[in-house]
C-alpha cells in the first residue's frame, strides 16, 4: 500500500470562498464533523469500554480481594505479594520466559532458513506450492491441531513414536515426562507459527534490490557468507519485526500448553495466561488473577522495549 | 577469478539446487502430514484408528467416524455458532473499521491525532490482560454465556481501522476534491467516491477476522459456559475430553468438519490473507 498522499499544506486549490477566509464554509465543516462523529463512534467507544477500561480495571481490581459473591475488599498491593509468593506463578513465569525463548528461536530459524531456501531459483508454480505449504497450518485452530497432535505425541500409540521406533529409537514420553513436555508443546507451536515469520521473511527478501546482490556476487560474496554479511543486515528490520510479534504472542501461549498437557506433568508446562485462567474464572479470585495480568502486560511491554532499544544497535535501515 | 577457484564448492554456491529443492520438500511434507493423517484417520472405522502403521489411504474407507461424530455432538449447532459469531463479527470488523479508516484518512476534525494514537495503543494490549475485567463488564450487561458477548466486544479492531486508514490514504486526494466541487457534501463524497474503491482493503479485514475468529478459542472458553453456545472449537475439545482416548477416528473427522471453512477461505482468500498476515505482523 504506496502512500501517495499529499502533504497537509494544499491551501492552493481554488475554492468558492472569499480569498482572506481562514475557514471553510461552516455548514460543510459542521457535515464533515458530524460524519467523523459517526464514523469514529463504534470504533472509539469499543475500544474505550473493551480495552481502555478493562485496563485501567485490571489494575483497579488487582488492589481488592473479590471473589464475585462478596463485595470486594481493599486489599492494596497483597495481592501483588500474594502472587509472586505463589510458587505456582514464578514456575509459570519462568515456563513462559523458557518457552518464548526456545519458541521464539526456532521459529524465527525455521522460517528463516525456508524463507532462503524458497527465494533460490526454482520453477514459480513450485514457489507457490511452498509457500502455500509453509503457510497453510496458520490457518487452522491451535485449539483443534493441538487435540490433533496430542494423538500424534501419544507415548504408546502415537505416530511419531513409531516412526521413530522405525529407526530404533525407543518411545518418548513427549507429553508425559517434565522434561519432554515443554519441548513437545513447543514443536507444536512453531509448526503452527512459523509460516507467519516466514511470510515476513519472504517479502523482506523480495524487497532486498537485485543490484546489491549482483554487487556482493561481484566482490566475492556468495552462497553462505553472502548471506551472512549481505542478506542479513538488509533483512535486519524484518527480524526486528518477526522477533517482536513473536516474542509478545509467545508470552501469551494458551491454546497448546492447555489441550496437550493441561499445564503438566506437575507445573512444567502451566504458562502465565494459564494461571490467569484458572486463578480467575476457576478459583475465582479476579484480584489475584488480575495482578497476574498486569505483571503479564508489564513484562510484555518491558521485553519490547528492551528489544527495540538492542535493535538500534543492530538493525539496519537502507 | 582465482578469488572464485579458492573458495570451496560448498561455500560458494551453498547447497545443489536439487539438494535444496529436496529439502523444502522434505519440510512441506512434515508440515502437511499432521494435517493429511488426520484426514486419513478420520476416514478409518473407530476400532481400525489406533493400528499401526498409519496408511495414507485408508484400506476400508468408512464415513463411519463421521456419523459418530453427528451422534456425539450437535455439530450442525456448533457450526451455526461458529458461522453466526465469525459472520457477524468479520462484517461488523468491516464496518467499523472502514467507517473509522476514512474518518482516520479523509476527514479533518479535533483530536484526530491522540486518537489515532489510542487506536494505535490498544493494539499493543493482549487480550489476556484484560479478559477479567471485560468478563466483568460483559456479566454486568448479561452477556455472559451468551453468543452477542463474544460479537460485541470484537467490533472493534484497532489493526482493521490502522489497515483501512492506510488503504483509503492511498487513494488519491483528487477524487474526493473533484467530487467537493461539483457540490457532493462529506458523506456523498464518501458514499459515492471511495467506498467502492475500498473493497479489497475491506477483504483483507474480513479474511483476518474470519481467521481469528473461526479458530479462536479462549474467549469462548471463558465466555460460554452452556453447551448450545459452544463454538466448533470448544465443542471438539471438549469431545475429546469426554471421549478419552476412546476413539480417535471420531475426534478427527470433527476436527476436518471444522477444518473445511478456514481451508475454504484459504483457498479462496490467499492473497488478502497473506497481505493482511504480513502488512503490520499482527496475527493474532
Amino acid at each position: 500500500m504506496t502512500n501517495t498522499r499529499i502533504p497537509p499544506a494544499r491551501a492552493a486549490r481554488p475554492e468558492p470562498s472569499p480569498p482572506p477566509a481562514p475557514r471553510r464554509p461552516p455548514a460543510r465543516d459542521r457535515g464533515t464533523r458530524l460524519l467523523a462523529t459517526l464514523f469514529l463512534a463504534p470504533t472509539i467507544v469499543g475500544i474505550v469500554v473493551f480495552t481502555v477500561v478493562p485496563i485501567a480495571g485490571s489494575v483497579g481490581l488487582s488492589l481488592f480481594h473479590w471473589n464475585v459473591i462478596d463485595s470486594p475488599s481493599y486489599a492494596g498491593l497483597s495481592a501483588y505479594g500474594e502472587v509472586l509468593g505463589d510458587e505456582t506463578v514464578l514456575v509459570s513465569f519462568r515456563n513462559t520466559l523458557v518457552f518464548m525463548v526456545f519458541a521464539v528461536a526456532l521459529q524465527l530459524l525455521v522460517a528463516l532458513t525456508l524463507a532462503l531456501a524458497v527465494n533460490g531459483r526454482m520453477p514459480v508454480w513450485l514457489r507457490s506450492v511452498f509457500r502455500s505449504a509453509f503457510f497453510f497450518p496458520l490457518v487452522l485452530s491451535a485449539a483443534s491441531i493441538s487435540v490433533v497432535m496430542k494423538y500424534l505425541f501419544n507415548q504408546d500409540f502415537g505416530v511419531i513414536n513409531w516412526l521413530l521406533g522405525l529407526v530404533g529409537v525407543a518411545p518418548v514420553p513427549w507429553l508425559t515426562s517434565e522434561n519432554a513436555a515443554m519441548a513437545t508443546v513447543v514443536l507444536v507451536y512453531v509448526w503452527q507459527q512459523f509460516g507467519f515469520s516466514f511470510l515476513l521473511f519472504v517479502g523482506g527478501l523480495n524487497n532486498i534490490p537485485k543490484e546489491i546482490h549482483e554487487a556482493a556476487a561481484l566482490d566475492g560474496a556468495t552462497g553462505l557468507r553472502k548471506h551472512l554479511t549481505v542478506t542479513l543486515p538488509l533483512l535486519s528490520p524484518t527480524l526486528l519485526v518477526a522477533s517482536v510479534v513473536g516474542i509478545i504472542n509467545a508470552l501469551q501461549v494458551f491454546e497448546q500448553p492447555y489441550v496437550l498437557t493441561n499445564g503438566g506433568p506437575g507445573d512444567s508446562t502451566r504458562t502465565v495466561v494459564m494461571v490467569i485462567y484458572e486463578t480467575a474464572f476457576e478459583q475465582l479470585r479476579f484480584g489475584e488473577a488480575s495482578a497476574v495480568g498486569v505483571l503479564l502486560f508489564v513484562l510484555i511491554m518491558a521485553v519490547t522495549a528492551l528489544q527495540f532499544r538492542l535493535s538500534r544497535r543492530f538493525v539496519h535501515y537502507q | 577469478m582465482s578469488q572464485a577457484t579458492l573458495s570451496s564448492g560448498r561455500l560458494r554456491h551453498g547447497l545443489a539446487p536439487w539438494a535444496r529443492i529436496a529439502g523444502l520438500a522434505v519440510c512441506a511434507l512434515l508440515t502437511l502430514g499432521p494435517v493429511v493423517w488426520t484426514v486419513s484417520t478420520s476416514l478409518r472405522t473407530p476400532a481400525e484408528a489406533f493400528d499401526l502403521p498409519p496408511s495414507l489411504i485408508p484400506a476400508n474407507p468408512s464415513t463411519e467416524a463421521y456419523r459418530g461424530v453427528f451422534d456425539q455432538i450437535d455439530v450442525w449447532l456448533l457450526a451455526l455458532n461458529s458461522t453466526l459469531v465469525t459472520g457477524l463479527i468479520a462484517a461488523g470488523q468491516m464496518i467499523t473499521a472502514g467507517l473509522a479508516g476514512y474518518a482516520f484518512a479523509r476527514l479533518e476534525f479535533r483530536f484526530k491525532k491522540p486518537l489515532f494514537g489510542l487506536v494505535l495503543a490498544t493494539m499493543m494490549v493482549p487480550l489476556q490482560v484484560t479478559i477479567v475485567p471485560v468478563f466483568l463488564v460483559l456479566k454486568s450487561m448479561s452477556l455472559t454465556d451468551t453468543l452477542l458477548g463474544l460479537i460485541i466486544p470484537a467490533f472493534p479492531t484497532a489493526f482493521g481501522t490502522f489497515l483501512m486508514r492506510q488503504y483509503f490514504l492511498g487513494m488519491p486526494k483528487d477524487l474526493g476534491e473533484a467530487a467537493m466541487l461539483d457540490g457532493a457534501g462529506p458523506w456523498r463524497t464518501f458514499r459515492s467516491v471511495y467506498a467502492p474503491l475500498a473493497a479489497p482493503g475491506l477483504a483483507i479485514v474480513g479474511v483476518l477476522a474470519f481467521n481469528y475468529h473461526w479458530n479462536e478459542f479462549f474467549r469462548p472458553l471463558i465466555l460460554e459456559t452452556s453447551g448450545q453456545n459452544y463454538t466448533l472449537p470448544l465443542g471438539l475439545v471438549s469431545l475429546q475430553g469426554n471421549l478419552g482416548t476412546g476413539s480417535i477416528s471420531v475426534v478427527l473427522a470433527g476436527v476436518v468438519l471444522s477444518m473445511i471453512p478456514a481451508v475454504a477461505v484459504f483457498v479462496v482468500g490467499q492473497r488478502p490473507l497473506r497481505e493482511g498476515i504480513t502488512s503490520a505482523g499482527v496475527n493474532r
